[in-house]
């Protein structure tokens, strides 16, 4: 039998209502595998296999009767930043040692609801702070691609690293991730995955380990197109237990996939075409658009004026949500907790042991952009800023453009510890840039691989939707898909 | 703006977090260049411009009034790193 | 907020320093528990009292990951409080976090209501006294603003040698936070303020007032200034729970800060604490690093918005406000401002007092109410709430002296009766014989034996008729009190033929 650690949730999904092969050995092929490769990806920071085996065995019942939901007997990781109940759930952070929640985020259970299989925890950027997944207190990722003739280590993007790395090297079939600036997006395109975040409001945040709630959504990170289309299917709904998620039905979004893209209006903001952006992104991107108009698509060049405010304004409103958002960890109730000669001493100690470099510095920004007399200039001039983004994005669409096409990153997965990034906090913050306008908009966004750079690793495009209209970029990303082709790293673990 | 290290002493003592002189020096470093890059906002013209609020226009939603949840102190101080009888325990407060 | 000085210094009012007169310049932020079965913002009940953290939902105790989503009746709570206070009801508000690190309260913030409260200005009108001469000074105190917030948990400091515990059952319970303006300039008119502002809310049925369980806590803010002068340095009093200890922490605070003041002092603004037993406050000892809260809209949550069709129908069944009862009781009834004021003084009493007064006169309810049931109720220490005798009993009462059943005198003692034994007083007049005898043939025999047995008296009323009054007495008492005294005054005049 072929390795089913290949198979994609669609082929797997089919071969298991055709009973070819069981839940079981479905999960077991993934667990070995996973077991093989963790030691040098790091990928997963907990492993479930007694609670995964359990669960295979139960949609085997299931699928024995002929019943079971859209995702029965598929393995999946889960990011660290989702509570799983009785599984850790750290958000990669020492401040929530052995922190085991009693409860299920909404994401989760929904998958589980539908009869998927919970392989464990992915690693991340502690809190979902970080591009690189280096700032995660259980270490680094390390991306399965590697560069032409090189055995130098790569990151694997963040904040959702240990989601991208596992599904590009199969150690899940597909994987839940989070996005507030890019962390389902940029990862997915340094490992030549598709990764989705929806619109504000598509997925419940509840049981999410909140970074900055204005900019969180939860998303799938897949292998492919489909894939990505019946995750989102599964993990998206509306949830009475999160006043920002949104009452309307989910489509099945699979069924957008292959859908012709013929008369489109697809965007091209001339805004994105930065300053010392390397020829092979542009090339990338031009590849897309020719794919594109190939396929009927109408190219047309927009402006969205105010891109270059939106990493600033970005930087000022993610960590002042997060400076409050993070208060919580406070030794107290859960977590870490590190005695000191008073209550205030105990919080000090506590917070300065259990947050690492990157949370520090960005609740040290968030309190000072909201502190007395900072308010206005900052936060207020930010939340100001963001409004005019969005509105260079409702001038577009209402102009009739359906889609907006532009790279994911502005590079390809750059190696761990890189001296540059890792001395100018801003340098790795403008990893984000292509990305991070569209969590202030609140709009979907899918990045889809599109070509490898010149040192043989992934690149991604990045398509823009309108609100709650991700079926339009599932069919558009899949004929981009559908060009460029599929991409998988040389198995080296 | 940019901020000394009193400031950053401030503000790390708002936020709760113990520093050594070593990390406000660093931290005054990033923390400058974070601001520094973030300055520019101020030449965006917002003379009209409401704050975003919400950025899916949408009504909060509303629960009704009805006892749902709770009994589950068990729950609730299951990963308390000190309890007794159920209640958190903190190095003694004084008012 | 700019202050603005709507008072003119009251001579009354002024306490005598060392130096000259000073006046004393009050504002209160008054937390009012919004009656409502689950929390502001999660499922978990509001009951006072359970076991440690068992009201307590995953959101209450902020657990990662954990969403508040808004109890409407809340909402519904506020605006009824809003209108009650004749107050400014905002049909969009928003929710802020106020940024702070404390043991009980464990999200690190406060959800509460910083910019845009959903209710702005309001009024409380205040009666203060009465004073010697029974009358009351009726005094308006302005309220800046009314909005919503979450409670607490609570520390508890003694149960342990070097640990505080931490409760979070009322982590969450949803708080008015009433604040008024500085408005007032006597401990008498601060504790009024209160008075009033809990009868109002009882009426509304928004918060049950119980300061004992901490469903109502005062800050007090207290100043002293020469009268008429710039306000001065204030101190805030926090959690103040009871009435009479506001009148007490203002008068001992006024006095601290007037000594300190007159030895060449300033007054530091700071946050102090009540101290019941020594009728003192203290500084509080955690001195918190300079408030900076960073307030900003809670992200977790969308602005609260309503239409007016919303507040309408919330207008529509607002009962009957103390101010209004109290108008309508003066100019339908006919009472007097005092017995009007003292019946509108709590709900229970004046609900009480309607039940009785409900087709029968009601200045004589109102005597009856007021003299003989809450001059029992005080005299025994009960509340109106324990009253042995019920509206019912009472209007049983009213109707046997209207009817002529029975005397005004025999209806005190009915009343003492039911008071102590209870019963229907209409069973208990069969039983114990108290009806009046309206019988003229057994009258005219008790008047006729009178006469007989005084030739003397006769002839005295016969030259000054004043004194058949004696005679009726006479009657009177030969009856037991139960002869109708009208007609043994009719028939005493007709036997002496004074008529
Ligand atoms: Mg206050
Ligand atoms: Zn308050």
């Amino acid at each position: 039998m072929t390795d089913l650690t290949e198979l994609t949730i669609a082929e797997a999904r089919d071969a298991l209502k055709a009973k070819t092969f069981r839940a079981s050995e479905l999960t077991d092929a993934y667990l070995d595998a996973i077991e093989a490769a963790n030691g040098a990806l790091n990928a997963y920071v907990a492993v479930t296999a007694d609670k995964a085996r359990e669960m295979a065995a139960a949609s085997d019942a299931r699928l024995g009767q002929g019943e079971g939901g859209a995702l029965e007997g598929i393995p999946l990781g889960v990011k660290d930043l989702f509570a799983v109940e009785g599984v850790r759930t750290q958000a990669a952070s020492h401040i929530l040692d052995g922190f085991k929640p009693r409860y299920e985020s909404t994401v989760t259970a929904n998958l589980w609801a539908d009869g998927a299989v919970m392989l464990g925890k992915l690693n991340m950027d502690e809190f979902a702070m970080g591009s690189s997944n280096e700032s995660s207190h259980d270490g680094p990722v390390v991306n399965p691609w590697r560069r032409t003739d090189s055995d130098v280590a790569l990151v694997p993007g963040g904040s959702s690293g240990g989601s991208s790395a596992a599904v590009a090297a199969r150690l899940c079939a597909g994987a839940t991730a989070t996005d507030t600036g890019g962390s389902i997006r940029q990862p997915a395109a340094f490992t030549g995955t598709v990764g989705i975040k929806p619109t504000y409001g598509r997925c419940s945040r509840w049981g999410i380990v909140a970074y900055a709630s204005s900019l969180d959504q939860a998303g799938p990170i897949a292998r492919d197109v489909r894939d990505a289309a019946i995750l989102l299917t599964s993990m998206a709904s509306s949830d009475p237990k999160d006043t920002t998620s949104v009452d309307r039905p989910v489509p099945d979004y699979e069924a957008a996939v292959g859908r012709s893209v013929k008369g489109l209006r697809i965007g091209i903001p001339r805004e994105y075409r930065v300053e010392g952006m390397p020829a092979e992104i542009e090339a990338l991107w031009q590849k897309g658009i020719a794919t594109l108009r190939e396929a009927g698509a109408e190219i047309v060049d927009v402006s969205l004026p105010h891109t270059k405010y939106a990493l600033p304004a970005y930087y000022i409103v993610a960590p002042a949500e997060a400076s409050s958002n993070l208060a919580r960890y406070d030794g107290v109730r859960y977590g870490l907790r590190v005695p000191g000669k008073d209550i205030a001493e105990m919080y000090e100690n506590t917070r300065a042991a259990g947050f690492g470099r990157e949370v520090k510095r960005r609740i040290m920004i968030g309190t000072y952009v909201l502190s007395a007399g900072y308010y206005d200039a900052y936060y207020l001039q930010a939340q100001k800023v963001r409004t005019l983004i969005k509105r260079d994005f409702e001038t577009v669409f209402a102009d009739g453009v359906d889609a907006l096409l532009t790279p994911t990153t502005p590079s390809a997965a750059f190696a761990i510890g890189d001296a540059k990034l890792a001395a100018d906090p801003v340098a790795m913050y403008l990893q984000d840039v292509f990305t991070i306008t569209v969590n202030l908009a609140g709009l979907p966004g899918i990045a889809v691989p599109a070509g490898l750079s010149g040192e043989g690793t992934p690149l991604g495009l990045q398509l823009i939707g309108r609100p709650f209209d991700e079926e339009t970029l599932f069919a558009t990303a899949s004929v981009i898909e559908k060009s460029a082709g599929r991409f998988a790293p040389k198995r080296w673990w | 703006m940019s901020v000394d290290t009193a400031t950053v002493r401030r503000v790390a003592r708002l936020a709760r977090i113990a520093v050594s002189e070593d990390e406000v020096a660093t931290m005054q470093g990033e923390l400058n260049a974070i601001l520094g890059f973030v300055e520019q906002l101020g030449e965006v013209d917002v003379s009209g411009v409401e704050p975003m609020t919400s950025v899916t226009p949408m009504v909060m939603k509303k629960r009704e009034d009805a006892v749902t949840d709770g009994h589950k102190a068990e729950d609730i101080v299951a990963n308390a790193p000190a309890t007794q009888e159920h209640f958190f325990m903190v190095p003694k407060v004084v008012e | 907020m700019p202050l603005v000085d709507t008072r003119t210094p009251d001579p009354k009012k002024l306490i005598p320093g060392a130096t000259g007169d000073w006046e004393i310049v009050i504002g209160m932020e008054v937390h009012a528990q919004v009656l409502s079965e689950s929390k502001l913002f999660s499922g978990a009940s509001t009951q006072f009292g359970g076991e440690p953290n068992d009201n307590v939902s995953l959101v209450d105790a902020a657990m990662p990951g954990m969403l508040p989503v808004i109890n409407v009746e809340c909402v519904r709570q506020a605006v009824r409080t809003g209108l009650g206070l004749k107050a400014q009801i905002n049909n969009r508000s928003v929710f802020d976090r106020k940024n702070y690190f404390y043991p009980d309260l464990p999200q690190g913030y406060q959800i509460s209501q910083f910019q845009q409260p959903i209710v702005g200005e309001g009024t409380v009108i205040v009666s203060v006294g009465p004073d010697s001469k029974g009358q009351f000074e009726e005094v308006e105190v302005g309220v800046e603003r009314l909005h919503l917030e979450q409670d607490a948990g609570k520390s508890l400091h003694d149960q342990h040698a070097t640990m505080s515990f931490v409760d979070l059952n009322r982590s969450g319970v949803a708080l008015m936070e009433i604040v008024s303006k500085p408005d007032m300039r006597s401990a008498d008119e601060a504790r009024a303020y209160l008075t009033k502002l809990r009868t109002i809310l009882r009426y509304l049925g928004t918060c049950d007032g119980n300061m004992d369980e901490g469903s109502m806590r005062a800050d007090v803010n207290v100043s002293v200034r020469r009268p008429g002068g710039e306000f001065g340095t204030r101190c805030e009093i926090k959690n103040v729970n009871s009435i009479r200890f506001v009148g007490q922490a203002i008068e001992s605070e006024a006095r601290r800060q007037i000594a300190i003041i007159e030895d060449g002092g300033t007054i530091d603004q700071e946050t102090r604490l009540f101290d019941p037993a020594k009728g003192e406050t203290r500084a509080m000892r955690s001195k918190e690093d300079a408030h900076d809260y960073r307030y900003f809209p809670d992200p977790d949550l969308l602005p609260l918005e309503f239409d007016d069709a919303f507040v309408a129908a919330l207008r529509e069944e607002l009962p009957e406000l103390p101010d209004d009862k109290r108008q309508r009781l003066m100019s339908e009834a006919g009472l007097s401002a005092y017995d009007a004021s003292i019946l509108v003084s709590e709900k229970s009493i004046a609900d009480f007092f309607e039940q009785v007064a409900k087709g029968r006169d009601a200045k004589q309810a109102a005597n009856w109410v007021i003299n003989d049931l809450l001059g029992a109720l005080n005299k025994s220490g009960k509340s109106i709430e324990e009253t042995p005798v019920s509206a019912d009993q009472l209007g049983a009462v009213l109707d046997l002296i209207r009817e002529g059943t029975i005397s005004g005198k025999i209806a005190k003692d009915l009343f003492e009766i039911v008071w102590n034994e209870g019963g229907d007083p209409r069973e208990l007049v069969e039983s114990r014989g108290l009806k009046q005898v309206t019988d003229t043939g057994a009258i005219e025999k008790a008047v006729d034996e009178v006469i007989a047995a005084n030739p003397d008296k006769v002839a005295q009323a016969i030259a000054k008729p004043t004194l058949a009054g004696w005679f009726v007495g006479q009657v009177m008492r030969a009856t037991g009190g139960k002869a109708n005294p009208q007609a043994v005054n009719d028939l005493v005049k007709a036997k002496l033929g004074l008529e």
